[in-house]
C-alpha cells in the first residue's frame, strides 16, 4: 500500500533532529508537526513571524492576531517569539533555519523544484517559497509521486516555472523516500507492498536503487 | 507637534488616485480596516498597492479590487480571491508577483534608506528575467530595488501621540517595514494612548517613521481558516 499523508508526514519527522528549528509548508507538511518523535526538541518557524509554533488552539479561544502562514489560527508555547516579515526572512536567509519541508507540484533529478505557478491556470504566487528554498541548508519536499493524470512528478526536468533550483536534498512520496544525489534520485526506502518496479515505472527522472534500499517502517 | 488625527476618513483625505500604497498585513491578519474602508468610501482609484496578499472577495483590498481601484498589485501570494483571479487573466488588473522575504526586505531597504539590497530568492527562475545579477563569494544574487511608495498604512495594536507603535503578535509581519518606508506613513491603532503610557523598550515602529496616527472606530478583525482542536 502506498503510504497515505499522514505516513508521508510521520517519515518526515524521522528526519528531525533535537535542537532543529524547522519552517513547514502548507498540506502534508504541516501534518509533520503531529510526529516530532519522543525526546526531540524542535521550534517550529512560521515566516509571517513566529518562532515556536504551537498546536490550533481550543475551540473559543482563537485569536485573530496568531495565525501560521497557512493563514490558521494556532497558538505560542513557552519560549516563543514573535518578529516581522524582514527579520523571519533575515534568520532564513542567514541559514538559521536547519530544515524546511515543503510540497511541489514537480522535482528535477537535479534538485530543481516547481510549485507556485501552472502558466494560464494556476498563478496563486510564490509566497515564501522562493526565499526558503534559495536559502534552506536542507530541504525535503512531501508530496504525491505522480500527478492526479498518474504522471510522475519527479522528472529529468521540471516542465512548470522553477521555484528554485538545485535545493532539493530528499523527496519523499507515497511511493518511497528518495535522496537527490549527482546521479539523480537514489531510492533508499519504498513503501510497504510497492515494487521497485512500479517506482521505476512512475518515476521519469534518472533513478538509482539504494543498494540497503529497505521497507519504510510504519 | 501633532499626528493625531480624527479618523480614517481625515488621515487618507489626501491620497490621490494613481497613488503607490503599501498596506501592512498577512492574509487579513492585521490589516489596516478603517483606512481600507474609507479608500472604499472615498473612491480613490488607479491605485499601485504593495501588500503581501490581496485580501479575500469581500473584506480587506478585496473590497478595492471590487471598486477597480486598484491598477497594479505588488504581492507575494493571491490565492483566496476569485475577483482578483478575473481581473488578473482578464488584464484589468497588473500583478507583480514578488518571493515573499525579497517584498519584506525592499520595503525595509527603503525605510533603512538602502537604494537595493542583494539577494538569492529567484535565481534562476523567471523574478530573476531583466533583473542585475552580482556575484558575492562565488555565489549569484539578484539586485532588488527598494520600493518608493507615497504613503505607507499601517494597523498596530498600541500608539501613542507622538506615533510610537506596538503590534500584537503575529499581526506584525510587514507592518514594521512599511511603516518606516512610506513618504507619509498612517497608522491607525487599536488602542491610541498618551506619549509617555509605552514603555520605550516595548515600542516596534519610533514615531519618527509615523506622520499620522488614530484610534480605529472598529476592528473585525476577520479569521481567514479558523483551525481548533477540541477541548
Amino acid at each position: 500500500m502506498p503510504l497515505n499523508k499522514e505516513q508521508i508526514a510521520q517519515r518526515i519527522a524521522r528526519e528531525l533532529k533535537d535542537g532543529f528549528y524547522v519552517n513547514l509548508g502548507i498540506g502534508i507538511p504541516t501534518l509533520v508537526a503531529n510526529y516530532i518523535p519522543e525526546g526531540v526538541d524542535v521550534v517550529l518557524q512560521s515566516e509571517n513571524g513566529l518562532l515556536g509554533m504551537g498546536p490550533f488552539p481550543f475551540e473559543g479561544d482563537e485569536d485573530a492576531d496568531l495565525i501560521n502562514a497557512g493563514k490558521q489560527t494556532i497558538t505560542t508555547v513557552p519560549g516563543s517569539v514573535f518578529f516581522d516579515s524582514a527579520m523571519s526572512f533575515g534568520m532564513i536567509r542567514a541559514g538559521k533555519v536547519d530544515l524546511t519541508v515543503l510540497g511541489a507540484m514537480e522535482v528535477a533529478d537535479n534538485g530543481d523544484i516547481a510549485n507556485w505557478k501552472i502558466p494560464g491556470k494556476m498563478v496563486k504566487g510564490m509566497g515564501g517559497a522562493m526565499d526558503l528554498v534559495a536559502a534552506a541548508k536542507n530541504i525535503i519536499v512531501a508530496m504525491q509521486h505522480t500527478n492526479p493524470k498518474g504522471e510522475s512528478k519527479l522528472l529529468a526536468k521540471c516542465s512548470l516555472p522553477l521555484t528554485g533550483v538545485g535545493c532539493v536534498r530528499k523527496v519523499v512520496t507515497d511511493l518511497g523516500v528518495f535522496d537527490v544525489t549527482p546521479d539523480g534520485f537514489t531510492c533508499i526506502e519504498y513503501a510497504p507492498g510497492v515494487t521497485i518496479d512500479e517506482i521505476k515505472a512512475k518515476t521519469a527522472g534518472r533513478l538509482t536503487i539504494a543498494a540497503d534500499v529497505k521497507e519504510i517502517a510504519v | 507637534m501633532n499626528k493625531v488625527v480624527a479618523g480614517a476618513d481625515e488621515a487618507i483625505k489626501d491620497i490621490p488616485s494613481g497613488a503607490t500604497l503599501m498596506l501592512g498585513g498577512f492574509g487579513l491578519c492585521g490589516i489596516p480596516e478603517n483606512c481600507i474602508h474609507a479608500i472604499v468610501k472615498k473612491g480613490i482609484n488607479n491605485l499601485t498597492c504593495i501588500s503581501n496578499n490581496a485580501g479575500v472577495d469581500d473584506f480587506g483590498i478585496g473590497l478595492m479590487l471590487q471598486g477597480r481601484q486598484v491598477k497594479k498589485m505588488i504581492a507575494s501570494y493571491v490565492g483566496e480571491n476569485a475577483e482578483f483571479e478575473r481581473q488578473m487573466l482578464s488584464g484589468e488588473l497588473e500583478v507583480e508577483l514578488v518571493p515573499q522575504g525579497t517584498l519584506a526586505t525592499r520595503c525595509m531597504a527603503a525605510g533603512y534608506g538602502m537604494p537595493a539590497v542583494y539577494l538569492l530568492a529567484g535565481i534562476g527562475t523567471e523574478v530573476a528575467e531583466g533583473k542585475e545579477i552580482r556575484n558575492f563569494n562565488g555565489k549569484d544574487y539578484l539586485m532588488e530595488l527598494a520600493f518608493d511608495s507615497d504613503f505607507a498604512i499601517v494597523k498596530a495594536w498600541k500608539g501613542d501621540t507622538q506615533g510610537n507603535l506596538i503590534f500584537k503578535g503575529t499581526a506584525r509581519n510587514f507592518s514594521p517595514m512599511m511603516a518606516m518606508a512610506g513618504k507619509i506613513t498612517i497608522a491607525e491603532v487599536e488602542h491610541l494612548v498618551p506619549a509617555g503610557e509605552l514603555d520605550p523598550n516595548a515600542i516596534h515602529v519610533p514615531g519618527i517613521y509615523v506622520h499620522r496616527i488614530f484610534q480605529g472606530d472598529k476592528y473585525e478583525k476577520r479569521i481567514e481558516q479558523r483551525t481548533v482542536r477540541k477541548k
